[in-house]
């Protein structure tokens, strides 16, 4: 069960990959689809995984990254 | 109350600056100018203005930038290869938009040059030394008082145009003595009253909106509409702001052209002429830019010879020229290096000149 | 839903300039945070000069002024002149502080002038496209040094921390890095100190950003974070250079 939610926004990723490169949870795959710029962005693939240690915003150079806490009832 | 006083040419500058509403004077010495941020620093604290020595000239002139776009009215001054070094400065402040008020008592050149007058900035104030488009309304008073006068209203006038004003004085203005009358001390605008009463000004985006002060535009259709507002700019300053004064011109046969401190020396020539049987008349630009190409409409037609009369080898003749348009010789007669004539020597060389066209 | 990282007001929500992995957008980001975090976006003017980030005004949502290069430190300067109550910043990389702005930053830190310099130090000059800086590292490449900075050629590579450090003036001075999170939280406290520094009035402040430049190193994003790691901090060790006793 996903006890965070991270999210990227697509467009505003430039997939650097810093993300993936420093999460301890391998939770960050890199899309196979291009966004508008060309771009192939980050993607949360393995949110089960995530402890929230907000690793990639905290990295992130693109502000692409928010990271919400689950709380009971919420739905993904 | 105006004082009437005795005062040193570089000191009432400083006086004209601050009482015009400079709150702010960033310099560093050069000679013949250093009383200036020295009188400055004793007596600008006193009436709640900063002083600030800077590393060098290109530190003061961006400090200037700084306090400018903050919406600080900024007094800076220095002397020929110290105007060098702010070129850079001037052609961003321009870019930008900021007012600032900027003395240069010039002094002999090229590179280091020597330490007594010269009049050789001329094309590097009205043509511009820094890089790109712009221009600096430049101002050459021939006495303190008129030194005094241009002063305190080149804040003002800055201030109208968000453009950088220059008054262009030289050595022996800086460090003559002469009686002049003090205007009032305007008051000096405070970091609160900035956010009101100039909204375009840095200083903090809580006032409602966000400022940017800002030189660079990458794509060239936005630095072309730019550069074509400032123009507009520069065209309300070439309609306003050209003066000059001109004396004796009918029946003249010579016509001097000198400003600043030579120019008094034509004076005293016109006189040693008249004692000769030759008539003549004189030509003083006080606007170097915009440059008064239509006082030279009055030229008469008794008028054989216009003669350029300059501390430098020759640079506003080519002002000269364009405004004479080939309706009379145009000549030259000069000094440089900080040599100064006499006005003997100016007028026999204008009797030979005059003799020479016969 | 709770929000556990959100981002900052202070960064205006358009995307930025920079290369994709240049950490100019985390120190931007730090910056901002801390200021909104301080309550202080409406009352702070940042000073933006020459380099890949003449165009930060653009994203940072703060008044801004750009200047010409090197000169930051003489327009902030001027600016605090005018404005003594505000918050004051500059933003420099490594040629525009340490090459044509060295004497501007080291008169602003002898004068203990009360603002910030946040100083970008990638090594390289990013935005005239990879030459060498006075932070190149001996053995690096780049553009005008082809074959890699010598000592003989150029001399060794500057260290702006130590240096500004002996200036009395100069309160706060310390190293940071961008190369990894732990990294990162640690850069910020150093840009909270710099500012409750200047807040207190105590003099002049800088913390240095060991960042990438991924383009011009020639490297992937998360190579140039081993690069740091492995290269840049030996050379370029983090930590306080200066500390008021106040803070």
């Amino acid at each position: 069960m996903a006890k965070f939610l991270v999210t990227v926004k697509r467009d505003k990723c430039k997939g650097c990959e810093l993300c993936r490169s420093v999460c301890p949870k391998n939770v960050i795959d890199m899309s196979a689809h291009p966004n508008a710029k060309g771009y192939c962005p980050a993607e949360p693939a393995r949110l089960d995984d995530c402890v929230g240690c907000t690793s990639c915003a905290l990295i992130c150079p693109d502000a692409a990254i928010e990271i919400f806490a689950l709380e009971e009832g919420d739905k993904i | 109350m105006s004082e009437k006083v005795l005062m040193k040419g570089n000191e009432a500058f400083a006086e004209a600056a601050m009482r015009g509403g400079c709150a702010f004077y960033f310099g560093y010495p050069i000679t013949p100018q250093s009383e200036i941020p020295e009188y400055i620093s004793r007596e600008l604290p006193k009436r709640g203005g900063k002083f600030l020595q800077a590393e060098s000239e290109l530190g003061a002139v961006n400090m200037a930038y700084g306090a400018g776009a903050s919406g600080g009215v900024v007094f800076i001054s220095s002397s020929s290869p110290g105007i060098s070094l702010m070129q850079e400065g001037m052609s961003f402040l321009c870019s930008a938009e900021v007012p600032a008020v900027i003395l240069n008592v010039s002094r002999g050149g090229p590179g280091v040059g020597g330490i007594q007058p010269g009049q050789a900035d001329y094309y590097q104030v009205t043509r511009g030394g820094g890089n790109g488009d712009y221009h600096i309304p430049v101002f050459a008073p021939a006495r303190i008082q008129e030194a005094v006068d241009l002063l305190y209203e080149a804040p003002a006038i800055a201030e109208k145009y968000r453009n950088p004003v220059m008054v262009l004085a030289d050595g022996m203005l800086g460090q003559m003595m002469e009686p002049i009358i003090l205007p009032e001390q305007k008051p000096f605008i405070t970091s609160e009253e900035i956010a009101v009463k100039k909204p375009w000004a840095i200083s903090g985006s809580a006032k409602g909106h966000r400022s940017v002060v800002k030189s660079l535009r990458m794509q060239p259709e936005v630095l072309e509409a730019h550069v074509n507002h400032l123009f507009e700019g520069y065209a309300k300053m070439e309609q306003e702001l050209v003066r000059w004064k001109s004396e004796g011109l009918e029946d003249a046969e010579i016509v001097f052209v000198a400003f600043g401190t030579l120019a008094r020396l034509c004076n005293e020539t016109i006189e040693l002429l008249a004692e000769k049987g030759i008539k003549a008349g004189i030509i003083r630009p006080v606007s170097l830019w915009p440059f008064p190409y239509k006082a030279f409409d009055a030229i008469g037609p008794k008028t054989k010879v216009v003669i350029s009369a300059e501390l430098s080898m020759g640079q506003m003749i080519t002002d000269v020229k364009l405004a004479v348009n080939g309706k009379v010789p145009v000549k030259l007669i000069n000094r440089t290096g900080g040599s100064v004539p006499t006005s003997i020597e100016v007028r026999d060389k204008a009797m030979a000149i005059l003799e020479a066209l016969k | 839903m709770k929000p556990v990282f959100t981002v900052t007001k202070g960064l205006i929500p358009v995307d930025t300039s920079y290369c994709p992995g240049c950490t100019h957008g985390v120190a931007h980001r730090l910056i901002m945070e801390v200021l909104e975090e301080r309550g202080q976006l409406g009352n702070t003017i940042g000073v933006a000069p020459i380099g890949c980030s003449i165009v930060a005004h653009e994203f940072m949502n703060v008044d801004m002024c750009e200047s010409a290069h090197g000169r930051a430190p003489a327009v902030a300067s001027g600016i605090r002149r005018v404005h003594p109550n505000k918050v004051v910043f500059t933003y420099q990389g490594d040629g525009d502080l340490a090459s044509i702005g060295m004497c501007e930053i080291i008169h602003a830190a002898a004068r203990g002038e009360k603002f910030s310099t946040f100083f970008i130090n990638n090594g390289i000059y990013g935005m005239t496209g990879g030459q060498m800086a006075p932070t190149t590292l001996i053995g690096q490449k780049a553009t005008t040094a082809q074959e890699g900075r010598t000592k003989e050629q150029a001399g060794m590579p500057i260290k702006v921390c130590e240096l500004l450090a002996q200036l009395d003036g100069a309160v706060y001075i310390e190293r940071v890095a961008l190369d990894t999170p732990a990294h990162i939280r640690a850069a910020k406290k150093a840009v909270q100190r710099a500012f409750d520094v200047q807040e207190k009035g105590l003099g002049f402040s800088l913390v240095e950003f060991i960042s990438t430049c991924p383009t011009n190193w020639g490297l992937t994003p998360p190579e140039s974070l081993k690069w740091i790691k492995e290269k840049v901090i030996p050379y370029y060790p983090l930590g306080v250079y200066k500390n008021p006793e106040e803070v």
